[in-house]
């Protein structure tokens, strides 16, 4: 690559840092204010790239088109942000007291509306916006045709930058936002009604990435892929710049956007006989600075240790082990799950459906192992399941080794992942680790990916089924013995002295250690665990089907895991086997009920949100102490009778 | 003493409040005329910053009548109830660190009050501030974060008077900070008095209360066990070894 020819790729880097930086800086705020993750900013991306090209289409016409084009851009992101204010006022404002993972849940089911929504306003082909009035050509420089686009999105960054730090540095309403960021409720005290302050933070942020998506339409066609693409990123760049830091969120926009425009500049090279392609790098070089960032400063470039939030949720109830009405259920519950198969003349699906939801209910229990009572968030559980799944497709086809044998070991497999990543993971904590690692599931990913000639890249693998001996009904029955005896052993796990341990770290790591305990040493061990039974529900998944994609490692699987969590109520033991078959047989029947099965899926989701804040199992809790306050009356008045 | 025949400002009867499970306050009763200077005695743990929070409206759970200028403000949320003119000087300082000197009382700043009688009330600018606090005015541009105990302890009084209340809870001004500041604080208070201002304070140092206070209250257990004039109390050696470990 000569000179000329890296310098443009520099100035590449520049452009793209400018929408990412937009982006990211939105988030930023709206969690430094609100402590709230949005998992929908990259749906107000999206949004912004939509409500600008039919704004384009409508006024960025005829004689006007100028006035028309850079002012359809405010307007969409005017738009954006309003779109943001009735978000805030409708939903997140009931919400402020839930749990921070179940705020995180709330948005991920609005990215399911607003993706939902798109398609029915837009439709499903890409829509490719105008070129900019006045800057639809290129100039010359550095003897290359550059095209004049670039320049302002060059500019745009900074100068937006700047205006954010005027707002926030010069004017009293800067002055609170900064207040808020570090104590709310002393803010409260002091006379400022949160309420509307978080309700425009948030709607600033919102328009923020509105904005970053009107400017990116000339460059990128409006797609509904791009919502979860971005928030992707942007998640990334707050977290190396450090979360709630706006210079940390510019910094951290360039950093990657140069990292990734030399990494395509550089493209395939050569070294002592080895072919090292930069370009295919890129999948996954923003993850591996995140990585590098996180482990060397934990708070992120420009990030400070968090204070702990102060009107945060309640401490978690002590967990009480089961009844003897609690064993009954299970044994039901497992029973019933056993005749599914005889049903197979009247209801052939329902096995088919019980063995997803096998798999996926160990998935949920493995992750609830790590989040609940471990207390560490992750967002990238389907790492072990990939490993778990990858690993047994590879040692069947690849080294020929016997089902059975692979079923043993490719759980392990997962298990030596998850002792590598939890490594490092166990070093932080809260969104820091989520983050951290979702970057090793996305690392993960990007090598399945691109491995063409051992995982058959984007095709995946297919042809992996069960010995004859193992197959149909029995492979059915294998897996309910499986997963039943996985989560046994996971509960056990919670019950005995380790398990105790697991909670201690967790409610207080300080005091933990006081008496003892090597916190960091249990939570790798809970990680690990997590790590081979997420791996096994892989391993399962794969012989039910038969075939393996890159899917299964994919960010929106960790997801699925998440929220099958978050919807049984991460309180309570039973919660992610609840979870696990409500989310697959609500998926199951709303998607095969209608075409727009994402939005009726996030309602559902949003419904439950409000009217449940504790998580389904916790409608069972919530029974349960009406009925002790119910007791003694009852009680009461049997004595007046007999008196 | 003259304040006595004032108008009560704060009315507080049959408070009751709970940390979770754990039940802190039993029906404290208590009241504040205007101009008054009262202390709220106790040793720790008796409840003392407990009860100014919950008039504050900053507990989750709290039950009981506390009427203030003549409305009621159980349950009105902290913004709502510091709209009203109360003002709340947390003990832990919750300086916003972050934010210099002049940011700081920026935050808390409303608009000019007027009593009921139509007088104008006491009237905070930030030079005014620093007149009361030289030690603020000569490090305006300072963040926070970077100043010492003493000096986020003025700073957090001074940043509740730009809210010009009408009434100041004050919790513990004279904990963790060096007597030179303690004696400071007793100035600063006497100050305020002098210009007319109602002060409600917690305090467990006997001696700094005596110095500022008119009247006091003796709080244990969450309960009210002693009210009367500061004058009163000096001469209770009784009460003082019983509750106050004088």
């Amino acid at each position: 690559m000569d000179l000329s020819a890296l310098l443009a790729q520099l100035l590449n880097g520049l452009a793209g840092a400018s929408s990412l930086f937009l982006v990211a800086t939105g988030l930023s705020l709206i969690f430094g204010v609100t402590r709230i993750v949005n998992f929908a900013h990259g749906s107000f991306f999206m949004l912004g790239m939509y409500v600008s090209y039919s704004l384009i289409e409508r006024i960025g016409v005829g004689p006007w088109r100028a006035v028309g084009f850079w002012g359809a851009l405010v307007l969409a992101a005017l738009a954006v942000g309003l779109l943001g204010a009735l978000v805030e006022i409708l939903l997140l404002r009931r919400i402020y007291k839930a749990p921070e993972l179940f705020q995180l849940l709330a948005t991920f089911a609005l990215v399911l509306v607003f993706n939902d929504a798109a398609l029915w306003i837009w439709g499903p082909e890409d829509l490719l916006g105008r070129r900019a009035p006045g800057l639809e050509g290129a100039i010359q420089l550095f003897g290359r045709a550059y095209p004049s686009y670039n320049l302002f999105l060059i500019v745009i960054g900074p100068a937006i930058f700047g205006l954010l730090w005027m707002l926030l540095t010069k004017t009293r309403w800067g002055v609170m936002v900064r207040a808020a960021t570090h104590d709310r409720e002393m803010l409260g005290a002091l006379g400022v009604n949160q309420a509307w302050l978080f309700t425009g933070v948030f709607a600033l942020g919102c328009m923020l990435a509105g904005l970053g998506g009107a400017v990116q339409l000339p460059r990128q066609p409006a797609s509904l892929t791009v919502d979860i693409s971005t928030i992707g990123d942007a998640f990334v760049v707050v977290v190396v710049g450090g979360m709630g830091s706006i210079p940390g969120a510019f910094l951290a926009s360039l950093l990657i956007a140069e990292v990734k425009a030399i990494c395509i500049g550089i493209g395939t090279v050569h070294l002592a006989g080895i072919e090292i392609s930069f370009s295919k790098l890129t999948l996954v070089v923003e993850f591996l600075i995140m990585a590098v960032v996180l482990v060397i400063r934990p708070w992120g470039l420009l990030g400070r240790l968090q204070a702990t939030s102060r009107n945060s949720a309640p401490v978690e109830a002590p967990l009480k082990p089961g009844s003897n009405w609690f064993r009954m259920t299970v044994i039901g519950v497992f029973l019933l799950m056993a005749m599914l198969p005889m049903l197979d003349q009247s209801l052939p699906y329902a096995a088919v459906l019980g063995q997803d939801i096998l798999v996926a209910a160990l998935f949920a229990v493995s992750l609830h192992f790590m989040m609940g009572p471990g207390g560490m968030h992750s967002f990238g559980h389907s790492a072990y399941y990939g490993l778990g799944s990858y690993g047994a497709a590879i040692l069947v086809k690849l080294a020929f080794m016997p089902m059975p044998l692979a079923m043993l070991v490719a759980p392990l497999v997962a298990g030596l992942g998850a002792l590598l990543f939890g490594w490092f993971c166990v070093r932080l904590s809260g969104v820091y680790l989520a983050m951290l690692t979702l970057a090793f599931s996305q690392i993960v990913w990007s090598v399945v990916f691109q491995w063409d000639a051992v995982t058959g890249g984007s095709n995946g693998m297919v042809g992996i089924w069960p010995e004859d001996w193992l197959s149909g009904t029995r492979y059915y029955y294998l897996t309910l013995v499986l997963v039943g005896l996985s989560v046994y052993a996971l509960r056990r796990f919670v019950f005995a002295p380790f398990g105790y341990a697991m909670r201690a770290g967790r409610d207080s790591s300080l005091r933990a250690e006081a008496i003892g305990i090597d916190v960091k040493l249990v939570q790798w061990l809970a990680f690990t665990i997590a790590g081979v039974f997420g791996g096994l529900a892989g391993t399962l998944y794969i012989f039910s089907k038969g075939s393996v994609s890159p899917d299964v490692i994919s960010v929106s699987k960790s997801v699925d895991g998440l929220v099958m969590v978050l919807l049984g109520g991460i309180q309570s033991l039973t919660g992610p086997v609840i979870g696990a078959a409500v989310f697959g047989v609500l998926q199951d029947w709303v998607m095969r009920a209608t075409d727009y099965w994402r939005a009726l899926f996030g309602g559902i989701i949003l419904f439950l949100v409000l009217a449940f804040p504790e998580g389904l199992a916790g409608i069972s809790r919530q029974i349960e102490t009406l009925w002790q306050l119910y007791r003694p009356a009852v009680g009461v008045v049997r004595r007046e009778k007999l008196t | 003493m003259t304040a006595s025949v004032n108008p009560i400002l704060l009315d507080v009867s049959g408070l009751n409040a709970w940390y979770g499970a754990a039940h802190i306050l039993f029906d404290v009763a208590l009241n504040v005329r205007r101009g008054e200077v009262i202390s709220l005695m106790g040793r720790n743990g008796a409840g003392k910053s407990t009860t100014l929070k919950a008039i504050m409206g900053l507990l989750s759970r709290s039950e009981g009548q506390i009427n203030f200028l003549g409305q009621d403000i159980a349950g009105k949320a902290p913004f709502q109830v510091a709209r009203m003119g109360l003002g709340f000087v947390p003990e832990d300082r919750r300086i916003f660190p972050d934010l210099t000197v002049t940011e700081n009382l920026e935050t808390g700043r409303q608009a000019p009050r007027q009593w009921a009688d139509g007088s104008a009330a006491l009237n905070w600018t930030p030079d005014a501030l620093y007149e009361l606090f030289p030690n603020l005015g000569r490090m305006q541009d300072r963040r926070g974060g970077q100043m010492s105990g003493g000096e986020q302890q003025m700073l957090t009084v001074a940043r509740t008077l730009m809210g010009n209340p009408l009434l100041v809870l004050l919790d513990e001004p004279s904990e963790g900070v060096a007597p030179v500041i303690v004696e400071q604080m007793a100035h600063m208070i006497l100050a305020l008095k002098a210009r007319g201002a109602s002060i409600l304070l917690s305090e467990q140092n006997f001696h700094f209360a005596r110095l500022v206070s008119d009247r006091a209250y003796v709080l244990e257990k969450g309960q009210i066990m002693y009210e009367g004039s500061m004058q009163d109390l000096t001469h209770n050696s009784e009460i003082q070894r019983a509750y106050l470990s004088v």
